[in-house]
């Protein structure tokens, strides 16, 4: 009996710790490799490359991991980074007096797309990823015509955002973190939090218990175009200016999704942590950062990234990862009650 | 209740660590030059810039004969005296991309240029980290190079102007040598910057072609690959103001080089009436418009591509009237070879302006003898005949 | 009194009419629209020589479409087929170079080459479970990357006329229409094939799995097969698609860019849910021309090509939000007639991505 419920308890566990230990591998792997060349990969100057290249693709995979355990998608996020930049530089113009209002004309607009985002996936019943697929392209158009390059620019107040660190750790890693752990907080303890997994787990059996669905679903594609600005932010704190192209040029869309399947989460919804998605996006940065030092030909590069990603995957459902949990007739109540309670 | 003590720890300890932010700041993040305040879109089109581009359009560039890639047009030469020094060098290269056969093709021939001055002890080895066309990426390259490189000079291929305009005064205040080329930055603290006359110049050639050509109320499709890149902003910039003042209708497209787009486009075009000239301003899908006009079967338009093969070799199939505008393959080569005479202490001009020549109808002919057997995404400009390696390296199209 | 046979009549002639506002039909309204909105901008547009070019331009969408469809309607989506094309139109460029006589060996090369990747993403997505979004995103990136590497960055240019001629020429001097381009011919083909397909038991299976794989496989189905089976005819799809493409557009490694999504956007503009189980072969491709049709309103009506991505957007979406708003009133009518202890509430048929399981 009790061998059967460690056995069912150990096999949920791994999803996350799976993803830590792909990470703990390839980061001994690319040790290797970055020493083979003559470098530390433990030096300052890596560790800084790294968790930089983490930063930007962490917000938005942050806010993506909400918007997939809701079940939908959001295709449109390269856009309204793009967006937040611009909007934040045009605003701050080079004031430090106006870096406040830059960031919140950034930060609610964003609200003001993902709240769109949302009514249309529950409103007007539209796939998220067409919904999204059609606001990203109706963005663009607005960021093609009003934007014929770079604009606007951003003081030096601002930009220490993208330009200081803890030691080798930059602000805007930790910054990241913060609101992923924010964010995990508020799957974990709030009543919208638990909504989103179940309307993510089955939207007919959540609107039967008597839940508004809409709401966690609105509430999810909000705060993933809200992460998405706070990422457009550090860019434009990074690159001194707003460009209309960052958000492309970053592929964030398709690799923010792929971080998240990586980490865990079910693309179907329901399922997911966001530590999961913390480190795919961690894998993601450690691999570009070791080819880079091994100077490896980008067209390569993108050849890696793909047959990783579809492999990490392979390895979490090529195991009997049970999409439903056993609802009723478990050997144990305790394990049934650790079971429904998180569903780390 | 214990719900909001967590969140109240989690928001302490958010605000603790951004209290103890400041440990390390890097001093270089300066006050951006000129502040803001600049209108909400970039205005491409510069008075002085075009002038002073006409003007070197007609200029002799001076230095040694036929090796363009080491000629200079009104140079302001600078000392680099300080440094001097003896034993090879490492070169540090942050490449915007090689996402299009212009790019490949200079890549390849500055690899050429490299192994040179392997041979001959100016250059040790030459560390490259490629961008893929992300300018947060190539911050990240550059300040890597910083930290790890061991550099003992940068090259820097922005990716655009003002983003990276930071990365590069933080390459700067090392104190090591830093040459940029290809599009430039807004500062001059590099050591020099590479590049040939211009894209105002290209506009100015390329025009003034099809208006010679050309009658007043004539049309011209304008076929543009992106928005907001400043080297291909600025051709059209002078192109659509020069069409304008000498009445020809032109009217612009974006195509993202896709030959498939600029077919319908084309097509369109042609459905709603004649089309007498195309204006375009990079070669990259140069023959799908011509196949356009063949698909519909009218005369062939007068047209501006580029010196890349596969406009050339249509061109020359077609015997259509045309130009081919060029934007210096060669400068690929120059950065290395400048960054020899740096360390030689010799004088270099400290805007290093290469010549921009286009390709006409008479040298079309020895120019396509010259590129036999070269791939159609070839470069006829791309100044390697004398390097080793040449002419396999370039029809293989080995990428390094 | 009406007579039993004019009550049929009309009631005929009143499902025709509903057919044609249902998601399944009102594709063919907007084609129908927007054919008209282009003729009388252009008037030369009507012209039958004219028109059969731009089926000629058409012909790759559309066939990309119809191999989307069947992806789609089983469930899952094909991520790869840009990068697909691509690689297709590459290889064709630099295997055959010059010399004609190569054409026919690499043109069985490159359907041997498509067939093995729409197996392997077929296979990874059944046997190993990995989510077809995944899966084909995975290999979109690995393609690209792998096929620009191989080439140097795809510098090779056009092949010899003689496989071109495919793509770019046809029966001429037809009277009428003056050209009748093969891609046209073989557009034609390829539907009737995947109408005829959709009809046959397995296609009808493709349906059933994607409606719900339980009870497809309680049925007796083999998921596995039939999924892999449409990753095949995806794969295939694009492969002609390229073939067709080499000869219209030319070799260049931007060629089939964004091809996914615009076959993902003209099956969803067919009525086609995102999800499976429902839709209609020849509603994909009726999506397919709209969408061209439309582009090619936008160019002709002089609409600056910055501005076309947003109506783009916002048609797809005004599209879509049509189709699920008909969908779900019909739903309501229908069960309503059905019985009167109909469900309360319609089913949650808008099944975000990925809703449906395997």
């Amino acid at each position: 009996m009790s061998a059967t419920t460690t056995r069912r308890r150990r096999v949920r566990l791994d999803s996350t710790a799976i993803v830590y230990l792909a990470l703990l591998g390839v980061i001994v792997v690319g040790a290797l490799l970055v020493g083979s060349v003559g470098r530390n990969f433990f030096s300052d100057g890596n560790i800084r490359d790294i968790l930089t290249g983490m930063s930007v693709l962490g917000f938005v995979a942050v806010g993506q991991t909400l918007v997939i355990l809701t079940g939908s998608l959001d295709l449109s996020v390269p856009y309204v980074v793009s967006l937040a930049s611009l909007l934040a530089a045009d605003t701050m113009r080079g004031n430090p007096a106006n870096i406040a209002q830059g960031v919140l004309l950034a930060l609610g607009v964003a609200a003001l797309i993902g709240l769109a985002n949302g009514l249309i996936v529950t409103k007007l019943r539209v796939n998220g990823f067409i919904a999204t697929l059609g606001a990203g392209l109706i963005i663009k158009g607005y960021l093609d015509t009003m934007y014929k390059g770079s604009s606007g620019s951003v003081p030096r107040e601002f930009q220490l955002l993208g330009a200081t660190g803890l030691g080798p750790v930059p602000v805007s890693t930790i910054i990241m973190l913060a609101v992923a752990t924010l964010a995990y907080l508020f799957l974990r303890r709030t009543r919208t939090g638990h909504h989103i997994y179940a309307v993510g787990g089955s939207l007919d059996v959540a609107r039967l218990s008597g839940l508004r669905t809409a709401r966690p679903i609105i509430v999810a594609h909000v705060l993933c175009s809200v992460t998405a600005a706070l990422a457009g932010l550090l860019l434009a704190s990074r690159l001194g200016v707003g460009s209309p192209t960052v958000g492309s040029q970053g592929g964030y869309d398709l690799l923010s999704i792929a971080a998240v399947v990586l980490g865990g989460t079910l693309l179907a919804g329901g399922r997911g942590t966001i530590w999961g998605t913390i480190g795919g996006v961690a894998i993601f940065a450690v691999l570009d950062s070791v080819m880079s030092v091994m100077q490896v030909n980008p067209f390569l590069k993108d050849v890696v990234r793909g047959v990783v990603i579809v492999a990490a995957v392979a390895v979490y459902t090529g195991r009997a990862v049970e999409r439903r949990r056993p609802r009723f007739g478990s050997a144990s109540p305790r394990a049934d009650a650790e079971e429904r309670a998180g569903t780390r | 209740m214990r719900r909001r003590n967590s969140m109240a720890v989690a928001v302490i300890g958010a605000t603790a660590l951004f209290a103890m932010t400041g440990c390390t700041t890097d001093p270089t993040v300066d006050e951006p030059g000129g502040g803001g305040g600049d209108a909400d879109s970039v205005e491409w089109f510069d008075q002085e810039v075009y002038d002073r581009q006409a003007a070197e359009l007609e200029a002799t560039p001076e230095g040694p004969e036929g090796q363009p890639w080491l000629q200079y047009i009104d140079p302001e030469m600078i000392d680099t005296a300080a440094y001097a020094s003896p034993g090879p060098k490492k070169a540090c290269f942050s490449n915007a991309s090689i996402g299009n056969p212009w790019r490949q093709t200079g890549w390849i021939t500055m690899n050429e240029q490299l192994k040179v001055l392997q041979a001959s002890g100016a250059i040790s080895e030459m560390e490259t980290r490629d961008a893929q066309d992300s300018d947060d990426t190539q911050i990240a390259d550059i300040d890597y190079f910083i930290e790890e490189g061991n550099c003992d000079a940068y090259i820097i291929s922005p990716n655009s102007t003002a983003a990276m305009t930071p990365a590069v005064e933080r390459a700067c205040e090392t104190g090591k040598p830093v040459i940029v080329f290809d599009r430039g930055v807004q500062t001059d603290c590099q050591t020099t910057f590479i590049h040939p006359v211009g894209g105002f110049a290209w506009g100015i050639e390329s025009a003034n072609f099809l208006i010679d050509n050309l009658e007043e109320g004539d049309k011209v499709v304008a076929l543009r690959i992106l928005p907001g890149v400043d080297v291909l902003e600025q051709r059209w910039a002078a192109a659509e103001r020069l069409f304008d003042e000498s009445g020809i209708e032109a009217v612009d497209y974006f195509t993202g080089a896709d030959p498939s787009e600029i077919k319908k486009i084309i097509s369109d075009e042609l459905a709603k009436g004649d089309v007498d000239g195309v204006w375009m301003d990079a070669g990259d899908g140069a023959v799908a418009a011509i196949e356009a006009f063949e698909d519909a079967g009218v005369d062939y338009p007068v047209m501006t591509g580029e010196d890349e093969l596969s406009f050339l070799r249509k061109w020359d199939e077609t015997g259509l009237t045309g130009l081919g505008t060029v934007y210096s393959n060669f400068q690929w080569r120059t950065p290395l070879l400048a960054m020899q005479k740096i360390f030689a202490g010799e004088e270099i001009p400290k805007e290093w302006v290469l010549p921009q020549r286009s390709i006409e109808k008479e040298e079309l002919a020895a120019a396509l003898l010259a590129n036999d057997g070269m791939p159609d995404g070839h470069y006829a400009r791309f100044g390697g005949e004398d390097l080793p390696g040449y002419p396999t390296v370039w029809q293989e199209r080995i990428i390094p | 009194m009406s007579t039993p046979a004019a009550t049929r009549q009309t009631s005929r002639l009143a499902s025709a009419a509903l057919t044609l506002v249902s998601p399944r039909g009102a594709v063919f309204l907007l084609l129908a629209l927007l054919l008209v909105a282009v003729a009388i901008l252009n008037p030369n547009f009507a012209e039958p020589g004219q028109f059969i070019r731009f089926v000629q331009r058409v012909a790759p969408v559309a066939i990309v479409a119809t191999g989307q469809y069947f992806v789609i309607v089983c469930g899952e989506f094909d991520l790869s087929m840009g990068s697909l094309i691509t690689a297709q139109v590459v290889i064709a460029g630099n295997l055959i170079g010059q010399d004609e006589s190569r054409s026919v060996p690499v043109l069985a090369f490159m359907v041997l080459f498509g067939a093995a990747v729409g197996l392997v993403n077929g296979l990874i997505t059944t046997l190993l479970r990995v989510p077809s979004f995944i899966v084909t995103l995975g290999m979109m990136l690995a393609l690209l990357g792998g096929v620009l590497f191989w080439t140097g960055g795809a510098a090779t240019g056009n092949p010899a006329d003689g496989f071109r001629q495919i793509g770019r020429g046809g029966i001429r001097d037809v009277p009428v229409v003056d050209i009748i381009p093969w891609s046209v011919i073989i557009l034609a083909v390829v539907l009737a094939f995947a109408i005829w397909f959709s009809r046959r038991p397995f296609g009808r299976t493709l349906v059933a799995v994607g409606d719900n794989v339980t009870t497809a496989r309680f049925a007796g189905a083999r998921v596995w097969w039939v999924k892999t089976a449409a990753f095949l005819i995806s794969s295939l799809s694009a492969t002609v698609a390229g073939v067709l493409l080499v000869g219209y557009a030319g070799v260049h490694p931007s060629v089939g860019r964004g091809y996914e999504f615009i076959a993902i956007t003209a099956v969803v503009l067919g009525g086609v849910v995102l999800g499976g189980g429902r839709g209609w072969v020849v509603s994909a491709v009726a999506g397919a021309f709209a969408l061209e049709t439309l582009f090619t309103l936008l160019n002709v009506a002089g609409v600056p090509s910055t501005l076309r991505d947003a109506i783009q957007g916002a048609i797809i979406i005004l599209a879509v939000a049509y189709s699920a708003a008909a969908f779900r009133s019909r739903r309501r009518v229908r069960t309503a007639h059905a019985s009167p202890t109909a469900e309360a509430t319609p089913p949650g048929e808008t099944a975000p991505v990925g809703h449906a399981d395997g």
